[in-house]
């Protein structure tokens, strides 16, 4: 799939990949001390309909932002899966915004805001860092009091389109143009409260905004890719890897690797109901009937050390699901050679109980967890933990 | 890029337009998505800067509190995650910009009608609001409201929408220290 987001501590080293934040982060602090936010009394005026400027540069930064990032995706630079986006908690966040509206008129900040009026010696910019800083003390004090309310209304990855219901191309076309029918209303109430005259506004912006919402249109013509055209992508090289057997994990291997107290391993059971009953592997989920998207955004979101292992019957009949994940983007997939059948051919002796069709023992049977010290064995070892794209947690983690 | 925009600063040079500001930061919070697959944001790093500090005054405390402890529990250093490099980032590149437009100096910003004192009593108060309502949010305005707006999360949408009804809603109660 795309080349795109990097993994920054792997490409630069840690060291390297701070400094590369750091730019990001002075970049960040010029353009916010450049548009004024490091003073409150603009940020204020927001509330008062006196200059709209924080409607402005919030909303133009997110159109912009958001037109480029599903541009880049369709185009197939960007990876959208290994994407940070702030998982959904409706309530916790509900809350926590109408509490910070409130200390932001109170206040006359926002975290990032104050730093930068800090910066430049403002002494209110300094007491609301402090005050900030004092918050977030109490938070961390106090939240175990209030644990289950804090992880409530957890939705997962979960974006307006999916919500909406809509494809994603038109839902950015949508929010493009609402936002640049918001800008003309806004400068409407600039003039009416704030007596700033339109004209002073520059030119440029009709040119700007009409860029933008070409490229949202484009977005929504080329579309978002699906399944098939991501792995359309990959599909010379995973396929080869798939056809050279390097996926194929032996079933010592997997073995050794549900023993390794480094690495977190997850079985997913391709077989029906009536064959998973009868027999799995210890810990493994059955996921026949799962929906292989969410199946993918939640593998994703699984800590670096994670291994995933397919388990079919006979081992090549979970390449079209080995297919589906890796075009999604999981990482550190593989299979497990020869399913159940090697498994049980590698591991079951005379001396336990045959895997009978009317015990449904599951993962009860000896050789669902057989001890690793029995078997020893030689194999050729094919996992190689591959350090993780998709960042684990955003801005505020 | 000046623009007649009200509120301007004291001395030094005006503002940028708010139309350029946005593109921007819009083209800048692209960027950090594009290299690093995660947005903007500030609360974060402010969070791990101060427990840091815990860690160093009162280590056994964070290692029971489970908050915490995620962060800098036992050997784990608070200051290994690249939020920090960002926040110290943005202090800097701040501090840069206003020294090149002639904008860093001593002074209080507020309504004409309280006093310095007042104001910065409020500005405390209204940053705790802050810091603790960005934890509860997970993110602030620029974690959650821009970067998660950016990528059409759901619940940084309904985040915004609760930010600036909260703002609204009290902004009459406190015209006073602002108008």
């Amino acid at each position: 799939m795309a080349e795109f987001p990097l993994n920054l501590i792997d490409a630069l080293g840690s060291i390297g990949a701070f400094f590369i934040y750091g730019l990001i982060g002075f970049a960040f602090g010029w353009i916010l001390e450049s548009a004024g936010f490091g003073n409150s009394c603009k940020l204020a005026a927001q509330f008062y309909f006196k200059e709209l400027t924080v409607l402005k540069v919030m909303f133009t930064a997110i159109i912009t932002a958001m037109t480029l990032i599903f541009a880049a995706s369709a185009l197939g630079l960007l990876d959208i899966n290994l994407i940070w986006v702030p998982p959904t908690y409706v309530w916790p966040g509900v809350f926590g915004g109408l509490l910070m509206g409130v200390g932001f008129i109170v206040g006359g900040f926002c975290p990032g805001t104050s730093l930068v009026a800090a910066a430049t010696l403002k002494i209110d910019g300094l007491f609301f860092v402090l005050g900030a800083l004092f918050g977030i003390l109490v938070f961390g004090e106090t939240v175990g009091i209030y644990e289950p309310f804090f992880h409530s209304s957890f939705l997962g990855r979960l974006t307006l389109d999916e919500s909406l219901g809509v494809d994603t191309g038109i839902l950015v076309v949508v929010v493009v143009a609402a936002a640049l029918l918001i800008f003309y209303g806004a400068e409407w109430v600039e003039q009416r409260v704030g007596g700033i005259e339109r004209q002073q506004a520059p030119r440029w912006r009709y040119g700007a905004a009409a860029l933008l919402l070409a490229m949202a249109a484009g977005v929504a013509v080329i579309g978002q890719p699906d399944n098939e055209r991501r792995w359309a992508t990959l599909e010379t090289l995973e396929e080869a890897r798939l056809n050279a057997r390097e996926v194929q994990v032996d079933p010592l291997e997997v073995l050794s690797l549900m023993h390794d107290s480094a690495l977190r391993i997850t079985i997913l059971d391709l077989r029906d109901e009536y064959a998973y009953n009868r027999f799995h592997l210890r810990d493994a989920q059955r996921i026949a009937d799962a929906d292989l998207d969410t199946l993918a955004e939640t593998l994703i979101a699984q800590p670096a050390n994670t291994v995933t292992i397919l388990t079919g019957a006979h081992g090549d009949d979970a390449n079209e699901v080995w297919r589906y994940l890796r075009a999604e983007s999981v990482p550190n997939l593989y299979i497990l050679d020869g399913g159940v059948d090697a498994w049980l051919a590698r591991f079951h002796s005379e001396a336990l109980p045959a895997v009978h069709p009317d015990h449904a023992l599951g993962s009860r049977h000896p050789a669902a967890d057989p001890n690793p010290r029995l078997f020893e064995g030689d194999f050729e070892p094919k996992v190689k933990l591959q350090v993780k794209r998709a960042p684990t947690s955003g801005g505020c983690a | 890029m000046a623009s007649d925009y009200p509120v301007q600063p004291r001395r030094g040079r005006p503002y940028w337009n708010p139309y350029l500001s946005g593109l921007l930061l819009g083209v800048l919070l692209f960027l950090a998505f594009f290299i690093t697959g995660s947005g903007l944001g500030a609360s974060g790093g402010m969070n791990r800067l101060l427990v840091w500090l815990q860690d160093l005054l009162m280590p056994e405390h964070v290692d029971q509190v489970p908050y915490l402890l995620k962060m800098a529990g036992g050997s784990l250093n608070p200051l290994k995650n690249w939020i920090v490099y960002l926040t110290i980032g943005t202090l800097i590149g701040g501090l840069a910009s206003g020294l090149r437009a002639g904008r860093v100096y001593v002074e209080t910003n507020k309504g004409p009608a309280i006093s310095n004192g007042l104001r910065w009593c409020l500005a405390f108060v209204g940053g705790a609001l802050m810091g603790y309502g960005a934890r509860l949010a997970r993110g602030c305005t620029s974690g959650q409201a821009l970067s998660g707006g950016a990528v059409l999360s759901t619940g940084s949408w309904l985040f915004m929408i609760a930010v600036f009804a909260g703002a609204y809603l009290f902004a009459y109660s406190l015209r006073r220290s602002w108008n």
